[in-house]
């Protein structure tokens, strides 16, 4: 599965940043976390910190990108779309990586940190199934035992996914507590992971969780920005204006944010408004959340004022989450990267829009990128602008969900 | 300190320890459920203060949380509740740490004291991220229970214990809370090491059911502490008559071991 004629195009840039002591992002992160899983936690990090530095797990890291995942990704220039909107649009294609999503780059680093542990077992909560048929791709390739926790709603509107999990040998788990959602799928793999913390490792899907988690899949997503920034400057000379991703837990918006933290792009991260933002019905944790402790980590979370933490709403099972990851906190914080938000509707253009102008299908989380700058472009993102917009994964999984909601009416 | 020296003064006189766990603001009688069981032998009694994402526990208490929650329960009111009660022993609170964070450390340990609780349990409040709310809780003179893991290594499990107020928690199995069939291998180990380093009270709970098990795993530490047995019940309709019974019957078995 190693291409050595491909690997040579895969960019494992420099380890990036480690977070301060204790996991913490200016104050976020940290690991709040019951008192059995800190050995595991522990190990986990010391693991990851020595393999990260490792030319022999880098370069299988990078063969397995290469040869497996089909790394590098292509940038797309969007012609139709640039002239519609008059920005210059340019994609980055993780919807062309094997399984469909960014998911794979991280999944893969984990499965051989996995191995490298001496672990035989997977779990993975999964919102959209992307992160969860991605878990279940690796432990085939691995031969690990898999079992995945999807929130009973999503494993109702993400059914493909559902199907290709069970092929792929993974039991897949419905979760029906709390909202039935990303949220509870998490809870779940924790109570197996406190359980089965011996033989099991739990591959976390987002930046999410607690210390290594956030560091340690921000590391294995950052070849989505470096090979990004790399492509951007081979075509245009240099960096975009404006970097655009969505924001669930935040993996692939960070992965291709860290390539540019230290340049002077503008960078967005678009979370899910849902119904509006307010309606209260949305996943927009930056914008509306507090801060506050959930998943092992100190973050911004929706929450009641008595701590409760609130169900999130998305139309794409992957935003629907209520909480957002630590680094992004600490860059909202800081004012680094704005956070702004798509509505259900906006994402539905979105997935109209691009598909019909250059005939790639969006996944629903990555329209909400696409949704905003169609409803942005001569407004908070100026006419002529270069925009670079991470297409975190393909809409197949979304089709039946779309078709039902819109019926025929598809044309934008 | 009146929880810890209330349960060294008892352990003092012979006596195992228990501790049933009650969730609080699961139907109207939960505060009759609290004191019914205070006076059906409890040494002190654990009152879980509901969250939406209880990641320590199994089915059994997430449902009771839930409905706890559904029927209105907030931290504060229990806490309230809790100021009323009087049950004659310590009462410790169990809850996750966000709703202590959005009360506030100091806020929350101050209500907690005021309202005559003794201690605290988070869960997922670990020692290493323990400093903001232990120095509130200390300073209001809250007694922060730690837990021990099977898998937590010796020179921590040491730091631990040695860090606990009012005893130390030892988890008796690896995994989440809800009844079992049998004691897990893990429960008379941990006792074992806890009591290696500690003299602090060393309690045993997670997984312990029934009062077998109780006496068993009591044997390996100084006592032991149930809840979704005892919550299966209340759920199941069970009232403080209910919840006492199944605490004398607990009581009883320890007591004649
Ligand atoms: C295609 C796609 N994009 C984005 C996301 C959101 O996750 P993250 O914010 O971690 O990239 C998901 C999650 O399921 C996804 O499947």
């Amino acid at each position: 599965m190693d291409d050595p004629s491909r690997r040579a195009g895969v960019v494992l840039g420099p380890p990036g940043p480690e977070p301060a002591p204790r996991g913490r992002f200016a104050g976020f992160g940290g690991r709040f976390v019951p008192e059995t899983l800190v050995a595991a936690l522990d190990e986990l990090e010391r693991e990851f910190r020595a393999a990260w530095v490792d030319d022999a797990f880098r370069a299988e890291l990078a063969g397995l990108l290469a040869g497996y995942a089909g790394r590098p990704t292509p940038l797309t220039e969007c012609r139709r779309l640039s002239d519609r909107l008059g920005v210059r649009v340019l994609l980055k294609r993780e919807d062309l990586t094997h399984t469909g999503s960014h998911k794979i780059n991280n999944v893969l680093g984990q499965a051989l940190l996995t191995r490298r542990m001496g672990k035989r077992r997977l779990i993975a909560e999964t919102g959209a199934g992307q992160h969860g048929v991605a878990t279940a791709t690796a432990a085939a390739l691995f031969g690990f035992e898999c079992t995945v926790f999807m929130g009973a709603v999503d494993v109702e509107r993400q059914a493909l996914n559902v199907f290709r999990m069970r092929l792929l040998g993974a039991r897949v788990v419905a979760v029906e507590g709390g909202s039935a959602t990303l949220k509870d799928a998490i809870n779940e793999a924790m109570r197996d992971w406190v359980a089965t913390v011996t033989d099991t490792h739990y591959c976390i899907g987002s930046v999410v969780g607690p210390h290594p988690y956030p560091w340690m899949v921000r590391e294995l997503q950052r070849v989505v920005g470096d090979e990004a920034r790399g492509q951007c400057a081979a075509l245009l000379g240099g960096d975009p204006d404006v970097v655009v991703a969505c924001v669930g837990g935040g993996s692939n918006a960070i992965g291709t944010f860290s390539a540019f933290l230290e340049t002077p792009t503008r960078l967005v991260g678009v979370e899910a408004a849902g119904l509006g933002l307010e309606t209260g019905r949305h996943g927009a944790s930056v914008a509306r959340g507090v801060p506050g402790v959930l998943h092992g980590a100190r973050s911004l979370y929706l929450q009641d004022e008595h701590g409760q933490i609130r169900e999130a709403h998305s139309i794409s099972a992957g935003l629907d989450y209520p909480g957002v990851g630590p680094e992004h906190a600490a860059l909202a914080a800081a004012g680094r990267v704005e956070y702004v938000a798509a509505t259900d509707e906006d994402a539905l253009a979105g997935f109209r829009l691009l598909s019909a102008t250059e005939g790639i299908v969006p996944a629903l989380e990555a329209a909400h990128a696409i949704g905003w700058l169609a409803r942005e472009a001569g407004g908070a993102v100026p006419a002529g602008a270069t925009v670079l917009v991470t297409l975190s994964g393909r809409g197949d999984k979304d089709a039946a969900q779309v078709a039902e909601r819109v019926g025929d009416g598809v044309a934008p | 300190m009146r929880l810890e020296a209330h349960l060294r003064a008892r352990r003092a006189e012979g006596r195992r320890l228990l501790v049933p766990y009650v969730t609080g603001g699961l139907g109207a009688a939960w505060c009759d459920v609290v004191r019914a069981v205070a006076d059906a032998g409890a040494d002190a009694v654990e009152v879980g203060i509901p969250f939406s994402d209880p990641v320590m526990d199994g089915r059994t208490i997430q449902e009771a949380s839930q409905r706890a929650l559904e029927l209105g329960a907030t931290p504060l009111g229990i806490v309230d509740a809790l100021a009323r009660l009087d049950p004659g022993i310590p009462l410790v609170v169990m809850t996750y740490y966000n709703p202590v964070l959005r009360a506030g450390h100091v806020r929350f340990a101050s209500r907690l004291a005021q309202a005559g609780v003794d201690g605290a349990i988070v869960p997922d409040l670990p020692l290493d991220e323990l400093d903001g709310w232990a120095d509130a809780a200390d300073a209001a003179g809250l007694e922060t229970v730690l837990l021990a893991a099977p898998t937590t290594p010796e020179d921590r499990l040491r730091a631990i214990c040695e860090r606990a107020r009012g005893f130390v928690y030892g988890v008796a199995l690896l995994g989440v809370t809800g009844e079992r069939d049998r004691l897990a291998a893990e429960a008379t180990e941990m006792g074992r090491r806890c009591k290696a380093v500690t003299d602090r009270p060393v309690l045993l709970g997670v997984g312990i059911s029934t009062p077998a098990q109780a006496v068993e795993a009591a044997g390996a530490a100084d006592g032991v502490i149930v809840g979704s047995a005892l919550v299966r019940r209340l759920l199941d309709g069970g009232g403080p008559d209910d919840a006492a019974s199944f605490v004398a019957e607990l009581r009883d078995a320890l007591d004649r071991a």
